[in-house]
């Protein structure tokens, strides 16, 4: 199918909208009732027809916008994408990598021509028509990573190996759960995680590390996670914090369905090849309540995970506040009746909600 | 092992460098491109050697960037197991074969201000890649390289011809040899340390780098440990339910393999720890000849790395 | 007291040590204040004759009593503002295997050891003793200003002036800890400071 963009805003009049489709292909993050950190790691090579899964790089219809705005947090704040220096090689593997599974996966959208270094990139929906030499930073308008994470949505972390460790040394990072890429930037693995909770007490991060340590070239990871977004913001940064963090008041038991959004994080785990560096795509889908209530099974399922959820987890994701009208508005759509295992919505076998 | 593809390759060309040395250019079947890679990366050959299959790692030494070929030179081995006799005496031009996707174990540090490398014999291999690799960038590098004799220096020539201001080789049998207290004193800040070669080189240069004061993670080196042969020994697998003979020259990874029980591995080698295994149960002696688990680990009889590890006793179950 | 026990924290907390001689032929000492203490338990005759000493006395009289250790290379300097093109000096010419010793405070220590970092040393390989004022180095995240000597949380952001509360999430890269407005989802509702560890 052709893909059509919407003309859509994640900030002020907020005009961000999920088609049918949308909905149907949300990355519901729960594959059962309940929730605590898990490493849940899987191989990324594909998944059901349509689902966010089928391709390395999901391009959905929000693509244009998104990349619009994450323009818009660049220009306000360029510190939001950096590269230390010795990652310039990363930015290039990530480069080609994106340009390459791109082209392959949407041959509609992107084309890569390359004819030895020279390379001759076609990006439609962007109207990007670029011709430049791999490996010469002189040929581009950014350096590699900044110049590709324009055209790619999600977040994008580099992250060094070495010393048995994996450190953030680059990344574009625009539409983030609240942290601070010009701050932890350096960091590794256990130090960018310390602020959350539990996970470290459960061994998560240990076993999570020793996994992305051995991610091999041509064998990609990925995993799900999720926090809670009032309004569909995607520049939920500590350093806007101060403009942002006042729309956590204004939900109403009547715009509750309208202006709470889940928010799933794609994460993707990809071995770059010349640097040996690792680049770990978050991707964030946003969907209201009112949208993903119309799967029954994802309306039983969202009320009892959150109502069941330890404090210390439903404080770090920053709902701690609101979780009783959330808890007031999902239990209408909780009937009691048993879900299904996994995450997908099973429309066809999961009894419609019972009143 | 689970993870990404194996790669099928044509064996384009087969070079006897010296007594000891033979190189192998491996094509892709069919045409296309072979994956670049970051010097310092290995891949895992797969040689099936009559009813053994034997898989052993072999550093890449051509150009990261040439994804046409990949090169590696094997030195025969001949107390060995087996996998370097047959890659010397049974690859011939034409043969197909199948490799792993590159590994990288023995990476650069991309921060180093420079990078000061010392080889000892075969391990020369791993930094003919990463020379090239630093060459495309721009960067500073020095190589010392010790080998027996000059007839037995593989690529000396090359080395020296290329690069005449940034080789240094020491000939053992002309009583040469790396000056490294001089050698590491006086080396400037953000200096990194790689070394490849004999468990003794290796041990050295680290103790004396360490004597000097330099950090620990200023000191890079890659030993491929062969699993060595041993007295045969019996296990249990709880998890498929198998109990199996590990004979003398096969490895308790090979055996496992063997009776199709699938065990994660990147290097065979004892050092990357994918093949972790926990021992359910156990009586007798653990011979653990890994890098990977810590002495303490070694100690307990609660793990073992199968891929280089045996075991002599009357009873040993694995979590597997 | 000069010693202060830290409460237990998140891994991105800088945990301090007590310092020891180390296997080296140069040794660059980098203290403030206080942390002059650290370097007068530290010294050895022998150790002294190696060693570079970077004193930063902040208002106190310890510089006598370091000086009086005979090290190799003596400086006092009033802040570390004024030494910090020094200490580029001394890591420009230093060689692999030069030992470094931090003693003092936080700011002190965070920004010392990230000159020390850029000029090729791991962090894991630079000693450090904390000693005299528990103040922080903070970062404000919302507009990137550094305010020093922060005691109290909240506090007021010396560029912003917005009110932030302290994190104990930590950057060696910027020598400072994370400071966040504490009143963006409730303006004007600022609790009244205490001191960072009441």
């Amino acid at each position: 199918m052709t893909l059509q963009f919407n003309d859509e805003t994640f900030r002020e009049d907020y005009s961000f909208h999920n088609s049918q489709r949308a909905i149907n292909r949300f990355p519901f993050p729960f594959d059962k009732d309940s929730y605590m950190y898990a490493v849940n790691m899987e191989q990324h090579r594909g998944g059901p027809a349509d689902s966010v899964y089928e391709k390395r790089f999901d391009v959905d219809e929000h693509y244009v916008s998104e990349m619009r705005d994450r323009a818009l947090v660049l220009a306000d704040d360029p510190l939001r994408c950096q590269s230390l220096p010795h990652m310039t090689l990363a930015g290039w593997d990530l480069l080609e990598l994106i340009m390459v599974s791109k082209s392959e996966d949407y041959p509609d959208l992107f084309q890569l021509h390359r004819n030895g270094d020279q390379w001759h990139w076609i990006n439609k929906p962007l109207g990007i028509d670029d011709t430049f030499t791999f490996m010469d930073e002189t040929t581009l308008p950014y350096g590699p990573m900044e110049y590709i994470t324009r055209q790619a949505q999600g977040d994008f972390c580099v992250l060094d190996q070495r010393d048995d460790n994996l450190w953030m040394d680059a990344g574009t990072v625009t539409t983030q759960a609240d942290w601070s890429l010009d701050f932890d930037i350096g960091m590794n693995f256990f130090e960018w995680h310390a602020p959350v909770p539990l996970a470290h007490e459960k061994g998560i991060f240990v076993r999570a590390l020793k996994f992305l340590l051995n991610i091999q070239q041509g064998a990609p990871a990925r995993r799900l996670n999720w926090t809670m977004t009032v309004n569909p913001l995607l520049d939920t940064s500590p350093e806007n914090y101060h403009k942002w963090g006042v729309q956590k008041g204004t939900i109403t038991p009547e715009n509750i369905g309208a202006k709470q959004h889940l928010r799933v994080e794609l994460q993707t785990f990809y071995r770059l090849p010349r640097s040996n560096a690792l680049v770990f795509p978050i991707r964030c889908y946003l969907c209201a309540f009112q949208d993903i209530v119309t799967m029954p099974k994802w309306g039983r399922r969202l009320h009892r995970v959150i109502r069941d959820l330890p404090e210390e987890l439903a404080t770090y994701k920053g709902f701690i506040d609101n979780r009783p009208m959330m808890l007031d508005y999902l239990s209408k759509f909780d009937d009691g009746l048993p879900t299904s295992n996994g995450i997908w919505p099973e429309k066809d076998s999961e009894p419609p909600l019972q009143v | 092992m689970s993870g990404a593809e194996k790669i099928a390759v044509r064996v384009a060309e087969v070079t006897a460098l010296n007594a000891l040395v033979t190189r192998f250019r491996f094509e892709p079947v069919g045409g296309g491109l072979l994956p670049t890679f970051s010097g310092g990366a290995h891949t895992v050959v797969e040689m099936q050697d009559g009813e053994v299959k034997r898989l052993n790692p072999y550093s890449l030494m051509s150009d990261p960037f040439d994804q046409t070929a990949y090169t590696i030179s094997v030195r025969r081995d001949d107390e060995g197991r087996g996998g370097s006799l047959f890659m010397h005496e049974n690859v011939k031009v034409g043969d197909e074969m199948v490799i792993s996707n590159p590994v990288n174990l023995f990476s650069l540090d991309l921060r180093a201000r420079k990078h000061l490398m010392i080889a000892g014999g075969i391990g020369i291999t791993p930094f003919l890649a990463q020379i090239k690799q630093l060459d495309r960038a721009h960067g500073n590098w020095e190589l010392h390289y010790s080998c027996r004799s000059e007839a037995l220096g593989s690529y000396v020539d090359y080395l020296t011809a290329t690069h005449p201001n940034d080789v240094n080789v020491y000939y053992d049998d002309q009583k040469q040899a790396i000056d490294l207290e001089n050698l590491l004193d006086g080396q400037p800040l953000g200096t990194h340390i790689y070394v490849c070669g004999p468990k003794g080189m290796i041990n050295w240069v680290r103790a004396k780098a360490d004597a000097l004061g330099w950090p620990r993670e200023a000191v890079h080196y890659e030993e491929f440990l062969a699993p060595q042969p041993g007295k045969p020994f019996e296990v249990k697998l709880a998890v498929s339910n198998k109990v199996i003979q590990v004979g003398e020259q096969e490895s308790l990874l090979e055996a496992m393999e063997r009776v199709g029980v699938d065990a994660p591995y990147l290097c065979r080698g004892g050092a990357c720890g994918m093949c972790e295994t926990r021992v359910i149960d156990y009586a007798g002696n653990f011979i653990h000849r890994d890098h990977w688990l810590e002495d303490d680990e070694h100690a307990s009889g609660e793990k073992i790395m199968p891929c280089v590890s045996r075991f002599e006793g009357k009873t040993l179950v694995l979590d597997r | 007291m000069s010693k202060f026990q830290f409460p237990p924290s998140i891994i991105s907390r800088p945990v301090y040590g007590t310092l020891e001689a180390r296997a080296g032929k140069q040794h660059l000492m980098i203290a403030d204040a206080e942390g002059a203490e650290a370097l007068l338990d530290l010294a050895a005759p022998e150790l002294m004759a190696r060693s570079h000493i970077i004193f930063i006395s902040r208002g106190t009289d310890y510089a006598e009593r370091l000086k009086a250790l005979s090290p190799q290379q003596f400086y006092e300097g009033p802040t570390y503002a004024a030494s910090v093109s020094r200490i580029r000096r001394v890591l420009q010419d230093a060689h692999m295997g030069l030992q470094v010793y931090l003693a003092g405070t936080e700011g002190l220590m965070g920004q010392a050891q990230n000159e020390a970092m850029q000029a090729g040393i791991p962090h894991t390989a630079i000693q450090t003793e904390h000693r005299g004022s528990t103040a922080r180095r903070m970062q404000c995240v919302h507009c990137k200003g550094i305010t020093e000597d922060v005691a109290i949380d909240p506090f007021q952001c010396a560029h912003c002036g917005l009110n932030l509360f302290v994190r104990d999430h930590y950057s060696r890269r910027l020598a400072a800890y994370q400071g966040v407005c504490i009143d963006a989802e409730d303006p004007g509702n600022v609790p009244a400071a205490k001191g960072i560890y009441e």
